[in-house]
């Protein structure tokens, strides 16, 4: 090779470097035939790699505020005194004692709260929040036993305690339902899911089912769950004039300031909630009767208002994931291909709220079958209204259709995972659509091998190390990719090249504001440190809850949208004498600080020198996230194969999981610091659903028993081995950076694996959640 | 919480003059009594703090430990001595709560620790002979997984909850305790009670008594001795039931043998059927399963706890197996 090669050569290099770097303009939306988000075959960036959370030193200095460390002024405190029968009247409801005591400053009942309307439940309008439709202290009606019936109102936190003890209440009890045997006589009702009825049939799958030449045909179930995030719910609360401001923790501050707009009837402008900091969320931190207790406590005493629920508060108020009873029943034929699904069952819920915990979910797009039939009906109970927890539906429709598949695997002497691979679908089995991006295959086979699967003994109950029976277990997780309508971004940016990134989303510890500094920097050609997110405000344009997963998705497409938006400002501020002159949106990209032409990186200008040139401090652009019209073309979900290996003592029936792993298909993984934590977060909540969790929910009088973190039992650091995870980082081409959401994926799958592997050391097959040591005696 | 006065105690006979009013109660690292307090299932007018007052490990004349009931749990767990000739109590007490509450925990306090049962702690919600004597028992037929199947009552079915006190019903463990009258000691057996119809009284003590101290006698073979605890989680959750043993085997024979029972009954319980069905015959399967069956013959289930019957005959014959072999 000459010299004048390798010179040419190394320009070559520089120029296809820069190439590498220029990201264009992503497009907006990823419809059939589209281009996919150019970044995601950027591979040398920010993107991908690990990044340390960007509020994580605040964090461990405690300096990051909380919504129960704002202080306002003349602030007072909230202790609530709670309903003890479930559904009836309050006879007497003596507060004299409380009034007079220390400190109090008034306590509101329903006698002098101010009028409200009863919030807008969840689901019946786009930016409703309501737990239920409930009127909030504002009759004398009983509803759940746990329900707020008192106020009180006092100069500290202490002094509010202590009064809402002296706090005297009789009740004329009502007609109630509060044991699920009692609801299921009185009749169900198919679940109606987004008014969407939670049913599929596809052929007949009873007479396929009959025929079948090996089946299973069980009943699974689940408990309740209470909701237990380290941060208990708090928010504080100041009117100024008509004027209300709300410091909460959630996970929803537009529709919550719009609901809250309603109850009190103000213009939605009239009312901001501010969540910059939410310490877990997990589907809990929504909008329920505290918020509009502690506003109308500030209104009634014309003061600011802190509501902090205590623990017990938490599992009074706050609404969990409800019971559920699954029929799972497979028919295959010898070689294990599906003639039949049948997954089919009830859940409880209220009279009053909209959640049917949709736990046929999983098993819509889960495996190929000749027929299925698939149903969620529901049941009323007089309990506090059930509501999202982690994967609502997916977790404990998972731990049926996946000990159901076991189950089979078992009947028919096949190895678990080559069942699951002969069954894998091709294209979605109930809409027929093609999917995005699925890779469990891969996923099964990677893990199977880091696991060491080839280990298990095939026959159950043949392992043993002293009193120690020990099995494996595996199963298929899975949660849908959303994104939900109604997300906006607005990019500022400055002369000194900063850009300030702002979308009403929320940070719940996840990394959620960090990844979106990546991507945001990555888009706008900027470094992290000029990036600056802001969130968490409900004057921030746009709604992104945080549910569903799906707030990664919503972000990326709202900021693609407003970069495009800001590229074209700034090419209409470069103007005539930019080198960029004459060019559109679709010919630049952003790179470096500046805005570059596709076909010839060397034609380029700063945003600096743009806006020094138009006089301009800054430039901004908002604009909404195109419609989230890929999940009309595609079946779009993150998957899992889980891995699990238990002992359990031969002796007390104690089971102990020593290894778990957890292998991933779930798109482009962005930051692998932060989404590690987010899988292995989702891995311990699936260990304490499989072994342990269960609101004791007293079924004489619907009372919850253990509203206590003594009681309600959670795993501790000892039921937890190391847990290992990896994924196929296989970019989805239809989504934003080809990225999903992760933040409910890891819980699915769990609790079937443990059960799996149980039943693999004992031969002993659990169908009741959770697996205690009673039921392996 | 109720407002209450504080003061804390210089010495014994200070903490009992602090301590005469009818309302008053002492205070120990308050690890529960805070708790029940949060609660309002406890209500005293004033405290007082007595963990100022003796927390030392003493020789007694007769070759055992005299414990200062001031002790931290964890600081007694950690003693050398009690490491090396109890193994058994060292080994209840990590087996306890989590390892903040062990610091904070004393010795007297964690005897006096009050019961687990859900009723008992929710004053707003629940009907409790414990706590409201005469209203009812709201657990009889309802949760009742951490329940006795052991010297239960109609009026009461709750377990003392503490780990501890296992070890020193099946050590033989001796109480001082400071009263109106002066200083007397009793047997640890005999301080706690059996529901009957009162099941509001725990103890034995009189209002104002003060434990001083807790006295273990020599016991040798104590040096083969365990704990077992079997729980919902493996760590920081209270028995559903757990066996501190010791055991002498000679010859295959035994030729002593302690065994006391936790998370079973109103009180820990000493199984003292099963351990002369054991003492003088063989140590080996057969004679432990008969030994645990004969002292289960009375057991009384409930809605949700029938398995503990089971469990319990299975941890007692696992452990005495242990230590058999250990000996052997
Ligand atoms: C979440 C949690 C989990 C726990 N788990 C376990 C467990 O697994 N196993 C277990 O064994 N324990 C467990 N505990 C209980 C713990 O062991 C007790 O709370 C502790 O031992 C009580 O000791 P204390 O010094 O804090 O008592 P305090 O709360 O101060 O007092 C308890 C009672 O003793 C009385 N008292 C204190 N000192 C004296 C004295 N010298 N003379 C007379 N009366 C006195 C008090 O008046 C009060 O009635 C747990 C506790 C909690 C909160």
């Amino acid at each position: 090779m000459s010299i004048i090669d390798s010179a040419k050569n190394a320009a070559q290099g520089l120029v296809q470097g820069a190439l590498g770097k220029l990201v264009p303009l992503a497009p907006d939306s990823w419809i059939p035939g589209g281009l996919p988000d150019p970044l995601i075959a950027r591979k040398h960036g920010l993107i991908g790699t690990p990044v340390s959370r960007l509020d994580g030193p605040l964090k461990v200095q405690g300096a990051a505020r909380f919504s129960a460390e704002v202080a306002p002024a003349g602030m007072v405190y909230v202790a609530l005194a709670y309903a003890t029968i479930p559904r009836g009247r309050i006879a007497t409801l003596d507060t004299q004692a409380a009034e007079a005591a220390p400190g109090v400053v008034r306590v509101m009942t329903h006698r002098n709260a101010p009028r409200m309307k009863p919030p807008a439940v969840f689901g019946s309008s786009p930016t409703a929040a309501g737990p239920s439709d409930l009127p909030i202290l504002q009759d004398d009606r009983i509803h759940w036993n746990g329900q707020p019936i008192a106020a009180v109102i006092a100069e500290t936190q202490e002094q509010a305690d202590h009064a809402r003890s002296l706090i005297h209440v009789t009740y004329e009890a009502g007609p109630s339902t509060t044991s699920f045997a009692g609801a299921k006589a009185n009749g169900a009702q198919i679940g109606r899911f987004m008014g969407q009825p939670l049913r599929n049939e596809i052929g007949d799958a009873e007479a396929e089912l009959a025929g079948a030449a090996h089946r299973v045909d069980h009943t699974y179930r689940t408990p309740r769950h209470s909701h237990n995030a380290i941060e208990p719910h708090a928010a504080t609360i100041v009117w100024e004039g008509d004027m209300l401001t709300i410091h909460d923790t959630t996970q929803m501050v537009t529709a919550e300031a719009r609901t809250i707009a309603d109850v009190f009837d103000l213009k939605p402008e009239q009312v901001r909630v501010i969540s910059p900091y939410v310490g877990g969320g997990f589907g809990g931190k929504g909008l329920w009767d505290h918020q509009i207790i502690g506003a109308a406590a500030a209104k009634l005493v014309g003061r600011p208002v802190r509501i902090t629920l205590s623990r017990e508060g938490v599992y009074r108020v706050i609404g969990g994931r409800t019971l559920s009873e699954q029929r799972v029943a497979i028919g295959a034929t010898a070689d294990g291909h599906f003639k039949a699904i049948i997954h089919t069952g009830t859940a409880a819920m209220t009279p009053h709220n909209a959640m049917p915990e949709p736990f046929i979910f999983a098993t819509r797009s889960g495996y190929a079958a000749d027929s299925f039939k698939l149903s969620v009906e529901t049941v009323k109970m007089n309990m506090l209204a059930n509501t999202f927890m982690r994967a609502p539906g997916e977790a404990i429709g998972t731990f049926a259709l996946e000990s159901a598949i076991d189950e089979l695997a078992a009947e028919l002497g096949m190895d678990p995972i080559a069942l699951r691979i002969r069954n894998e679908p091709d294209k979605d089995p109930i809409s027929g659509l093609p999917f995005s991006s699925r890779h469990i295959v891969e996923a099964w086979r990677s893990g199977a091998q880091r696991f060491g699967w080839d280990q298990r003994a095939p026959e159950p109950g043949t392992r043993r190390e002293g009193e120690w029976l020990i099995g494996m277990g595996c199963a298929t997780g899975t949660y849908p990719y959303h994104r939900m309508p109604g997300a906006a971004a607005r990019i500022t940016l400055t002369r000194d090249a900063k850009a300030i990134v702002e979308i009403a989303a929320h940070e719940m510890g996840m990394g959620t504001s960090t990844t979106t500094a990546m991507v945001a920097g990555e888009r706008l050609g900027l470094p992290l440190d000029r990036i600056e997110i802001r969130y968490g405000d409900s004057i921030i344009p746009g709604a992104i809850m945080a549910g569903g997963s799906q707030q990664t998705a919503a972000i990326g497409a709202a900021v693609i949208a407003a970069h495009n938006a800001l590229v074209a400002e700034l090419l209409k501020l470069a103007g005539n004498e930019s080198p960029l002159a004459g060019l559109s949106v679709d010919e630049v990209g952003s790179e470096g600080g500046a805005l570059v032409r596709l076909d010839d990186p060397a034609c380029r200008e700063t945003y600096q020198s743009i806006l020094a040139r138009a006089q301009r401090d800054t430039v901004a652009a908002a604009e909404q996230a195109s419609m989230p019209v890929e999940a009309m073309h595609w079946s779009m979900h993150s998957y899992s194969a889980i891995f699990c290996e238990v002992r359990v003592s031969a002796i007390t029936g104690e089971t102990r999981v020593s290894r778990i792993l957890g292998a991933f298909d779930c798109g482009r993984i962005l930051n692998p610091q932060t989404a590690r934590s987010q899988f292995r977060g989702g891995i311990i909540m699936g260990l304490g659903m499989a072994l342990m969790e269960e609101t004791l929910f007293d079924e004489r009088n619907g009372r919850v028993m253990n509203a206590n973190l003594s009681e309600y039992h959670l795993p501790v650091h000892l039921d937890i081995p190391e847990i290992d995870v990896m994924w196929t980082d296989i970019a989805d081409p239809h989504t934003p950076m080809g990225a999903h959401g992760i933040g409910e994926i890891g819980i699915t799958g769990v609790a079937a694996a443990v059960a799996n592997a149980v039943y693999n050391a004992t031969g002993k097959r659990i169908r009741d959640l959770p697996i205690t040591l009673d039921k392996l005696l | 919480m109720t407002p209450f006065r504080f003061a804390r105690a210089a010495d014994t006979a200070d903490a009992l003059r602090l301590a005469a009013g009818p309302a008053s109660a002492y205070l120990g690292g308050g690890t529960n009594l805070v708790d029940l307090m949060r609660e309002t299932v406890a209500t005293p007018g004033s405290l007082v703090d007595v963990t100022g007052l003796s927390n030392t490990v003493s020789p007694t004349e007769s070759g055992g430990l005299l414990i200062g009931a001031a002790l931290r749990n964890t600081a007694l767990a950690e003693h050398p001595a009690v490491r090396a000739r109890y193994p058994v109590l060292s080994r209840a007490i990590l087996a306890g709560a989590s390892a903040q509450i062990r610091n904070m925990a004393t010795v007297g306090g964690n005897l006096l620790q009050r019961t687990r049962c859900a009723y008992f702690y929710d004053a707003e919600g629940a009907r409790c002979n414990k706590r409201a004597p005469g209203s009812g028992c709201d657990a009889l037929e309802g949760f009742s997984r951490y329940h006795a199947i052991l010297g239960a009552s109609p009026a009461c079915v709750a377990t003392q909850p503490s780990d501890m006190c296992v070890a020193l019903a099946a050590l033989g463990a001796i109480v001082h305790v400071q009263g109106a009258g002066g200083a007397r000691t009793l047997p640890f057996t005999e301080l706690h009670r059996l529901p009957g119809d009162t099941p509001e009284i725990d103890t034995v003590l009189a209002p104002g008594d003060l434990i001083t101290a807790i006295e273990l006698p020599p016991l040798p073979f104590a040096t083969n001795s365990a704990y077992r605890k079997v729980r919902d989680r493996a760590s920081y959750a209270f028995a559903l039931v757990s066996v501190a043993a010791a055991l002498e085997v000679e010859d295959g024979r035994v030729r002593d043998v302690r065994i006391a029972f936790g998370g079973v009954a109103h009180k820990p319980w000493r199984a003292l059927t099963a351990e002369a069905a054991l003492r003088g015959g063989p140590a080996d399967g057969p004679a432990f399963h008969a030994a645990a069956a004969a002292e289960l013959a009375d057991a009384q289930p409930l809605r949700d706890n029938g398995f503990k019957i089971e469990l319990v005959k299975r941890t007692l014959v696992a452990v005495l197996g242990d230590l058999g072999g250990a000996v052997a």
